[in-house]
């Protein structure tokens, strides 16, 4: 991409931003992304309360924390691996680092290097390196859910088993599939920026409302990780 | 929304105002979208009052057949889903729409093609839920749908899957048009337009668009549940794995008792529009009734078992929830009073709106006396289940909300299409309303006091509720009588009503300071606003000189090309005037019939036909997902 199409591009997307007045000087899309959010709590709020309310109601196994036995004597391990969730735990954690990069990256996009830039001070600039291992790390959460719940199914929980297996894969689903929709999104947000370049306030504005969904994903991570998996 | 830049086509588009079927599907208009929803709206309530009519004929006489016990189940669930979700609501929607832009000052609603999503949404979902009645598999286990009464075990047929899918549909139109009413409100109010000096119908949209925000999601988790339960085996709520029956109420309830006052606090707005207006003096108490609106959606929250009384819940929750519904009688009770104080010593004109907005003042009363009759939970077993409750929420609803509307309708019809409606016919309208209403729903407290119970198709004669049932008859034959007046009004007055003008109650916001029907971009030049009531300060403004607050200016932010209030007679098209205007689009219809499309292949998982429910869904995500593209990617202006 040269130099003069992406100073065209930018100029094009300040002039389309700060076309409209607002009131509070935000762009609508950054207030509408906070409501969403807002909503996106009580839906959470809902799946988190019923899991608590049906922990150890249900009737046969197995069970989260501790082995069960059946009546017909087959045996049930406790269900939820610890550590191996504090890895995938982790791994999301360390993708919202990868955002606030590579928000920091399209931002700084406008100044120029400083002379004999560090091998830092280059990846700081790098919006699609940070893009793509924001999504990576995303997927490998994935990826260990999928093989949590796969895990889960061989163990003798479905969906279907008991109370625990409806509200455990319902939750978790739920949070699983708003990662996706996330990952989906810095995909966009990548293919945009391989494409026509990220840069300008419009593109900040884009990148920062993916950063705030992504951020509130592992929000709500880390409270299903400390209620669901931590406490017994 | 244009998020992903495309180059502009700046005079691509004709800005001129268009007419005829393909602009209306193409509008992303707020005032055309608002004239949608109210149209639409107006219909689903012919069709909720038909379902109310039969509902009541066939409870006229003791042990009636006018129509089977399966019938009259799908009969009232859909009377009640339909005057909520698609009557009442949607009414609401279409003054949100129409009005809040024009009140605070704005050319229109944050995201534009998003409201008109909402709207296609909602009318799609509408009929999704509506169009089973006709081949009697309607939903039938009444409008807040009880698992496990609606689980797959007490309800195999596929009535149950309409109501949750269909709920499902009208859910998300009603969250985006939230996510789109706030960010307007918040966003996009003139210069000068401080919150504390918006209009109070904008002021009480913007404290439902927060209770729809955070109370949909949870109904469409407990909606979720139910659909999983049905189609995927899950055990939510099927008893015999150890569910809890009480699942589903408290879900469904904190969504409930929210809706309740979704329903309301537009009405309440719009007689806070029109009694002021009606009596040539401020609203009484301004900054209370604001606060009192605040505490009623705060404390709607916290009152959702009250619903719930008859389950044994045990003496301290009871006790709390009790306590907390006699709390929320206080903010609705200082609206009462600043109503009333609004009317003292005013000019009073007794105008049809003005009629309908008194009207509820009355009856609203009345059914928030019974309301806090019930918060006595001892009182409330007593109650629970009978007439008396059915009679309650009547005069709340009907009493409350339909009233407002109507004065909201009566009051704004002028702004809306440039004419006002017949005061002749609409006396009569009002008149034969109020006495049907009440002949309708006052008896139904002492059939409810003698222990009629509700959702009963037939009842033996003998137990003191003949007379009092047949009464409530007559008064709904009565109300459609009323309701025929209405339509008539409504509909010829749009070509044979007196040119209304500018401004034709006397009014006091910025609303009635542009042309009727306003121009599509409203407000030709945006106005600076300095006072809660701008025309009056400028046509009379003795009347408000007195008022504290009112003129002190505490804004930073100004717009160098906003202009002091003034009144717009010049109509010019937004071509001429330089202002750029929303290119029509199909695209958020295209997108709705994706997301329609998406749910509706949900149906056919339940005859294990997976792969026609696979085709449909794919199809239906693969059109949403398309439609959103192009939606995103298109440049809005």
């Amino acid at each position: 991409m040269t130099t003069s199409h992406t100073a065209a591009a930018a100029g094009h997307d300040d002039g389309h931003v700060h076309h409209h007045y607002t009131t509070t000087g935000l762009d609508h899309r950054k207030i509408a992304i906070w409501t969403f959010i807002g909503s996106e709590c009580m839906l959470f709020a809902s799946l988190i309360s019923t899991y608590l309310i049906y922990k150890g109601r249900s009737i046969v196994g197995p069970f989260p924390h501790e082995a069960w036995t059946s009546e017909t004597g087959q045996q049930f391990h406790a269900i939820l691996d610890i550590p191996v969730t504090s890895a995938s735990t982790f791994v999301l954690l360390m993708s919202s680092f990868a955002m606030v990069l590579a928000l920091q990256a399209v931002q700084l996009r406008g100044t120029p290097l400083p002379a004999n830039p560090t091998w830092w001070q280059r990846s700081q600039r790098s919006s699609q390196g940070w893009l793509l291992m924001t999504a990576l790390l995303g997927a490998t959460f994935l990826g260990f859910q999928a093989y949590e719940f796969t895990s889960f199914v061989h163990e003798g929980l479905t969906i279907k088993r008991n109370l625990f297996g409806s509200s455990f894969f319902t939750l978790t689903g739920f949070h699983g599939a708003h990662v996706t929709a996330g990952v989906l999104w810095l995909m966009t947000l990548l293919w945009i920026d391989r494409s026509r370049g990220l840069q300008g306030k419009n593109d900040e504005l884009l990148v920062d409302i993916c950063a705030l969904y992504w951020h509130f994903v592992d929000v709500v991570w880390i409270a299903i990780f400390t209620l669901i998996y931590l406490i017994r | 929304m244009a998020t992903i830049a495309a180059p502009t086509h700046a005079g691509a588009a004709d800005y001129g105002e268009q007419t005829g079927i393909w602009s209306w599907i193409t509008t992303v208009d707020h005032k055309r979208i608002g004239t949608l929803y109210l149209w639409t709206a107006l219909s689903f309530f012919l069709i909720g009052g038909l379902e109310a009519v039969i509902i009541r004929t066939q409870l006229m006489k003791p042990n009636m057949g006018f129509v089977s016990a399966e019938t009259y189940n799908q009969l009232f669930t859909m009377h009640g889903t339909t005057m909520v979700f698609l009557a009442i609501m949607p009414l609401s929607a279409a003054f949100f729409n129409f009005l809040i832009p024009l009140q605070i000052g704005a050319r229109d609603v944050a995201f534009p093609r998003l409201n008109a999503f909402s709207y296609w949404v909602y009318l799609l979902g509408g009929i999704f839920i509506t169009v089973p009645i006709l081949f009697q598999v309607a939903p039938d286990a009444g409008w807040f749908g009880y698992a496990p009464l609606t689980s797959p075990q007490f309800a195999p047929g596929p009535n149950i899957d309409f109501w949750v899918i269909g709920l499902q549909i009208l859910g998300v139109s009603s969250l985006a048009a939230a996510f789109n009413f706030i960010t307007t409100i918040i966003n996009m109010r003139a210069p000068g337009m401080t919150l504390m000096r918006m209009p109070m119908f904008t002021w009480m949209s913007f404290v439902v668009q927060f209770l729809l925000v955070l109370a949909f999601p949870p109904i469409t988790i407990a909606l979720v549940f139910l659909l999983f339960d049905r189609f995927f085996g899950t055990t939510f709520y099927a008893i015999a794995a150890g569910a809890d029956p009480l699942l589903w109420q408290h879900l469904f309830w904190v969504f409930g008792h929210p809706e309740v006052y979704i329903l309301i606090l537009p009405a309440f707005g719009l007689v806070s529009e029109v009694l002021p207006t009606f009596s040539k003096k401020p609203l009484f108490g301004y900054n209370v009734m604001v606060y009192s609106g605040i505490m009623i959606g705060f404390l709607g929250f916290g009152v959702w078992a009250h619903h719930m009384f008859a389950v044994g819940m045990g003496a301290i929750a009871d006790s709390i929830f009790a306590t907390m519904t006699m709390l929320i009688a206080i903010p609705t009770g200082v609206k009462i009073f600043n109503w009333i104080a609004t009317l003292w010593a005013g000019e009073i004109r007794f105008t049809v709106p003005m009629k309908f907005a008194i009207a509820l003042i009355a009856m609203f009363t009345i059914g928030g006396i019974s309301g806090v009759m019930h918060s006595s939970a001892p009182a409330d077993l007593q109650q629970t289940d009978t007439y008396f409750v059915v009679a309650h929420f009547h005069y709340v609803l009907f009493g409350g909300s339909i009233m407002g509307i109507f004065a909201g309708i009566y009051h704004y019809y002028p702004k809306m299409t440039g004419r006002l409606m017949s005061e002749k016919i609409g006396n009569w309208h009002f008149w034969l309303t109020f006495v049907g209403f009440n002949l309708t729903f006052f008896p139904m407290h002492f059939a409810g006091l003698l222990g009629m119970p509700r959702r009963i198709y037939q009842y033996d004669s003998g137990q003191g509720w003949d007379a009092f049932n047949l009464m409530s008859t007559y008064g709904t034959y009565l109300l459609v009588v009323a309701t025929l007046f209405f339509v008539w009004n409504f509909v010829r007055s749009r070509k044979t009503g007196a040119i209304a003008g500018n401004d034709p109650w006397g009014a006091a916001t910025l609303e009635w300071s542009i042309p009727s029907p306003p121009p599509e971009y409203n407000f030709a030049q945006i106005p600076e606003v300095a006072s809660r009531y701008p025309l009056w300060d400028l046509k009379d403004p003795a009347k408000t000189a007195g008022i504290e607050h009112s003129h002190a200016d505490s804004m930073t932010i100004t717009d160098a090309h906003a202009v002091p209030v003034h009144e717009e007679t010049e109509r010019k098209t937004a071509k001429e005037l330089g202002i750029p205007m929303p290119f029509p689009t199909a695209k958020p219809l295209f997108t709705a019939v994706g997301l329609v499309t998406m749910f509706c292949g949900l149906l056919f998982l339940r005859n294990d036909m997976f792969a026609v429910a696979m085709t449909i869904t794919l199809t239906g995500a693969a059109m949403l997902i398309g439609g959103l593209y192009a939606w995103l990617t298109a440049p809005l202006e």
